[in-house]
């Protein structure tokens, strides 16, 4: 067992962790932040995809005492009250999702691409979410969030 | 996963004596590779010694003619580094080529060598550029360092700590990568050094090899044509659901070609 303290969506956390104890299995049964979701368990789909000091970052393959002293931030921390995040707000009014399961990692993950890359080009986009695995959307409607999601972060 | 200790070592000394001290212990680098195959309990460890954070094998710095990348370089440092870009800009693409986003944010050159998939890019740039892996204990030749499926030259307990590249005049790698996992189909590595050309290719068999034949018809002459026709042993070529020994040769004729193309820019 170790201790580890993080700052968890703004929120001081200490917990005792086994060692073993993966990030995503710590956020979702230790702290019932189910939003992130698993969904190949084996580093492949991004559905786990949570922030750890602002880098986008596979929760199912990551150590919870790995990131002890760290910021995470999981999809529960992206809103401002009933005020959605501008990557939530953009696959909401672009259709970016269908049953939803990936969304969670696919808004971590463009959060994190906007962060490096506030204009990105269509292949930079591609390229960008080549760790993110949607089987309902085709993905049209993902790039197009993230290109709104851009607009929406440059007019602040 | 099977239960393991966590430990974080402050230096590569204290590191290697721990790995000294107790048998079942195993490094740790970015664990993209190892935290999934011991989820599969494919591997176990009674601890993981975390190296992966070490300030001290982090470093890319140039040093004359010699490009050096520190073991725990994450591949996302490389792609991203101007040292590298200015030095070896073709090593940058290939890190830029491995994985997604979030592996490259963890994965390093270290664990990447150390693994030696036979489907992996480094070992390709590490072998085409003919670079030397440092250790904690020694300095190896990459052309003695990688032995096959998963293999390398390295002891129980030996910790790389960087590789040093010389720095080529010109090269390029092309990979025809897996649709779904990214991983080389064939990968081919083509460096045009101060002391010849040098080919190396991954993802065709069972570890990285070199082809002379291509190396001899392109220190005559750097084109893709040098590579028309030439003599390419695919018998002991991997053949998989994905693809046939033919097929893999095929595309490692096209992927060479490609390097060469990239290579005169
Ligand atoms: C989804 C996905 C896609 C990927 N795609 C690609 C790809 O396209 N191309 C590619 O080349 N790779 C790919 N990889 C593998 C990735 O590059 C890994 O980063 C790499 O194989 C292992 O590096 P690591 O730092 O994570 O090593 P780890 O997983 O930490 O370690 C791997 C092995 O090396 C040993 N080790 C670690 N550090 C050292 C050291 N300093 N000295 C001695 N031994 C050490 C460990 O004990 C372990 O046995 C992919 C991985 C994933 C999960
Ligand atoms: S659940 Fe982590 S990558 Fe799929
Ligand atoms: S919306 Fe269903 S997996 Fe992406």
């Amino acid at each position: 067992m170790s201790r580890i303290e993080l700052t968890l969506n703004g929120k001081a956390v200490s917990a005792d962790v086994e060692d073993r104890t993966l990030l995503v299995n710590f956020l979702r049964d230790a702290q019932q932040l189910t939003g992130t979701h698993v969904g190949c368990d084996t580093t492949q789909c991004g559905a786990c995809t949570v922030l750890v000091d602002g880098r986008a970052l596979k929760s199912c393959t990551l150590l919870a005492v790995q990131v002890n002293g760290a910021k995470i931030t999981t999809i529960e921390g992206m809103a401002n009250g009933e005020a959605l995040h501008p990557v939530q707000q953009a696959f909401s009014e672009c259709h970016g999702l269908q049953c939803g399961y990936c969304t969670p990692g696919m808004v971590m993950a463009v959060t994190d691409l906007l962060r490096r890359n506030p204009k990105p080009t269509e292949e930079q986009i591609l390229h960008g979410l080549e760790g993110n695995i949607c089987r309902c959307t085709g993905y049209v409607n993902i790039v197009k969030s993230v290109k709104r999601a851009s607009e929406l972060m440059a007019a602040g | 996963m099977y239960e393991f200790e966590y430990v974080r070592p402050k230096s590569v000394a204290e590191a290697a004596g721990f790995l000294a001290a107790n048998g079942e212990a195993r490094l740790m680098s970015g664990g993209m590779t190892l935290l999934p195959t011991m989820k599969q309990r494919l591997a176990q460890a009674s601890h993981l010694v975390h190296v992966g954070p070490l300030g001290e094998l982090k470093s890319i710095t140039r040093e004359g003619d010699m490009l050096v990348i520190g073991s725990a370089a994450t591949h996302d440092q490389v792609q991203g580094s101007e040292v590298v870009g200015a030095a070896i800009p073709a090593l940058a693409r290939l890190a830029r080529g491995i994985g997604d986003p979030q592996v490259r944010y963890m994965g390093t050159i270290g664990g990447s060598i150390a693994n030696n998939d036979p489907a992996a890019d480094y070992p390709a740039g590490v072998l085409g550029l003919g670079a030397t892996v440092v250790t904690h204990l020694r300095q190896i030749a990459a052309d003695d360092y990688f032995q096959g499926l998963f293999t390398t030259a390295l002891g129980e307990g030996e910790i790389v700590t960087a590789v040093r590249f010389p720095v080529p005049r010109r090269a390029g790698y092309v990979k025809f990568a897996h649709p779904a996992t990214g991983y080389a189909m064939s990968g081919v590595f083509v460096a045009d050094t101060g002391s010849g050309v040098r080919v190396a290719v991954t993802g065709a068999g069972n570890g990285v090899f070199r082809w002379a034949e291509a190396e001899a018809a392109l220190a005559k002459s750097m084109s893709p044509k040098a590579l028309d026709g030439l003599a390419l042993d695919a018998s002991h070529f991997s053949e998989d659901i994905h693809a046939t020994r033919e097929y893999r040769a095929q595309l490692c004729r096209v992927m060479a070609a490609r390097a060469v193309n990239e290579l005169l820019g």
